[in-house]
């Protein structure tokens, strides 16, 4: 399993069209992507679920990828991650 | 008279008879089925109908309200394919639950989860929600969205509408909406305010029927909602109403008249842009050219770089809607402190001093020849000019005068056609400001960016709401070194614009004018005010 942290720094937040675009991402991965925000998890391929987590501007989330393609996968959502938000 | 406060969106007033606008009720019981696989499927077809639905949606926002407004329905789009959404209805529809109230049920667990939520966005999200089990639950139903049936115009007052709602209303129907819930981000406060309509969200007051056809006021100065005012000040409102409708018509007036001073001094009112469909906005407002087209929108949000095709296409299309009006680009604008991961820049400890624009283009040519050759493929289907930001040498223009010639004899010797076009800069440091005559022997014209001019001047973050107080935009300092600037400029026979928010502060528009600025470039919404403080000199 891969493990990384990462604290937002987008304005608005884990919001719709960031999340939409996550979501794409994590689709095309065959790992388990969970992102968590105070202990609260939520699979990166549901977008209800990442948006429910109110992850604000300054809110520190922790990644976890685990599966086949965990290294990859790991790499491409931290780059997306500060990318995007 | 009831009156009602809440949020104003627009000041602006409204005056009308009420349309009290309700949802459609459903009767949504639970029954039990028996073929749970037959109702799965047509769970599932109305879902796959409400995506096409949603497509359409979308392409009619894009082109009546543009794509920001738009993208909601993508957004929308994306939430149909939840994978836990999806999941929790069809559990339901497992356990011999009929679709529509599973949708239902669903809808408003997620929707209340959202509404819970602190953070205002995400609380706004709850109607989206709501919005998409609706649509959901119609297509299964067979129903379709109610619209509004009055003859005569009126003021909308809802619960709270939907994107998909607002954007299927006839609005020559619609004087302004009330709605009880909904926030200033909401879809129905952007649309109100894109279409000019005084409306007020978060409103206190209640969906009473007897409301439905009483004449009402929306002031949207003081944010009120006056239901059935006494006749004495409803025609107070009426008047008001009318001196505001006045001070936009004697604006719309000024649509096709010149920029020229009493004493006939003419200054040229151009826009500033960031993407294509602003330039209709710009034609809309009878802007003159375009002042400054940042081209950023281009290399943000995205992977890689964009391609010399992409660029020509955005730039030909801005140049190809503005007939033969000047389009001024501007190249690459960014820094550390912008998203663009492709670009590998390393994170600064100050990045507003750092390895910014023009220190990256001249640093990787590569990425600059490639934006400048769609520039100059480009310039065939209009009047484009160019300008480099950030520019604090002599030295840094010789080097991309040289690549701009290297760039069109490359151009030359493929055949493909380019137009004239100007070359100027940004003058936004200090530096450039004091040794604007030797740069000035340099460049056909000078853009003044005063956001970033005030900022390194007076050594002032303009991020930092500490130091708002000291912030002063009308400083001493800035404006000699703008002054200084134009005599510069003048003395070489360029001319000279500014393209900061400065330039739309009609206080100084006279300052300017005396200066002998030729150019001032604002956003769309600031042209007809800038004109008529202009004429008024």
């Amino acid at each position: 399993m891969q493990t990384f942290n990462y604290t937002i720094t987008d304005e608005l937040g884990i919001h719709a069209r960031p999340a939409g675009l996550l979501v794409k991402l994590a689709a095309g991965c065959k790992s388990d992507i969970t992102i968590v925000k105070d202990g609260k998890e939520a699979n990166a391929k549901r977008i209800m679920a990442l948006m429910s987590l109110g992850a604000t501007k300054g809110t520190e989330i922790a990644v976890k990828v685990e599966g086949p393609d965990e290294g990859e996968a790991a790499k491409l959502v931290e780059e997306f991650l500060k990318a995007n938000l | 008279m009831v009156k009602c406060a809440g949020k104003s969106v627009l000041k602006g007033i409204a005056v009308g008879k009420i349309y009290v606008y309700r949802k459609q009720e459903y009767v949504l019981k639970q029954t039990q089925i028996d073929d749970v696989k037959a109702e799965q499927e047509r769970f599932e077809l109305a879902v796959s109908e409400a995506k096409g639905q949603l497509d359409i949606l979308y392409k009619n926002a894009l082109k009546t309200v543009g794509e920001e407004e738009a993208m909601i329905f993508d957004v929308h789009k994306m939430m149909l394919e939840d994978e836990g959404y999806l999941e929790d209805i069809k559990e339901m529809i497992a356990g011999k639950c009929n679709a529509e109230y599973a949708v239902n049920e669903v809808g408003n667990n997620y929707s209340q989860m959202f509404a819970a939520m602190d953070d205002d966005y995400m609380k706004a999200r709850s109607a989206d929600v709501l919005d998409i089990s609706k649509r959901i639950i119609n297509n299964l139903a067979g129903t379709q969205d109610a619209s509004i049936k009055t003859k005569e115009p009126v003021i909308l007052l809802a619960d709270d509408l939907t994107p998909s709602e607002t954007i299927q209303m006839d609005k020559s129907k619609i004087l302004g909406f009330v709605t009880i819930h909904g926030s200033a981000n909401s879809h129905t406060a952007i649309l109100a305010r894109s279409m000019n309509l005084p409306s007020m969200v978060g409103t206190d007051v209640e969906l009473l029927e007897e409301y439905h056809g009483k004449t009402a006021v929306v002031d949207g100065f003081a944010g009120e909602f006056l239901i059935d005012p006494p006749q004495e000040l409803l025609q107070d409102m009426i008047s008001r109403k009318n001196g505001w409708l006045d001070e936009l018509e004697g604006l719309k007036k000024l649509v096709g008249q010149d920029n020229v001073t009493t004493d006939g001094r003419r200054v040229n009112v151009y826009c500033n842009i960031g993407n294509e469909e602003d330039a209709d906005r710009v034609l809309a407002a009878d802007g003159g050219g375009i002042g400054l087209f940042r081209s950023e929108f281009l290399y943000l949000g995205r992977d890689s770089a964009p391609t010399e095709e992409e660029q020509f296409k955005s730039y030909k299309a801005v140049l190809e809607k503005m007939g033969g009006k000047k389009v001024i680009i501007r190249t690459l604008d960014i820094g550390a402190d912008k998203k663009a991961d492709y670009l590998g820049l390393e994170e600064e400890e100050n990045p507003a001093l750092g390895y910014r624009a023009i220190r990256i283009c001249l640093d990787r040519e590569e990425l600059f020849r490639t934006q400048l050759r769609a520039i100059y493929r480009a310039s065939a289907f209009g009047t484009a000019s160019i300008m480099f930001p950030m520019i604090i040498s002599v030295a840094e223009i010789r080097r991309i005068k040289e690549i701009v010639a290297d760039v069109k004899a490359e151009l030359a010797a493929e055949n493909i056609a380019m137009g004239e076009v100007e070359l100027g800069i940004m003058i936004e440091t200090p530096a450039a400001a004091i040794i604007s005559d030797e740069l000035a022997r340099e460049v056909e014209f000078f853009s003044i960016g005063t956001n970033d001019l005030t900022q390194y001047t007076l050594a002032v973050d303009r991020q930092n709401q500490k130091l708002e107080k000291i912030c002063d935009t009308h400083h001493k300092a800035v404006l000699k070194l703008i002054q200084m600037t134009v005599e510069n400029g003048h003395k070489e026979n360029i001319w000279v614009g500014i393209c900061g928010e400065l330039a739309g502060d009609t206080s100084l528009t006279r300052t300017f004018v005396d200066m002998g600025v030729d150019e001032l470039s604002v956003s769309p919404a600031y042209v007809l005010e800038l004109r008529k403080a202009i004429r008024e000199i």
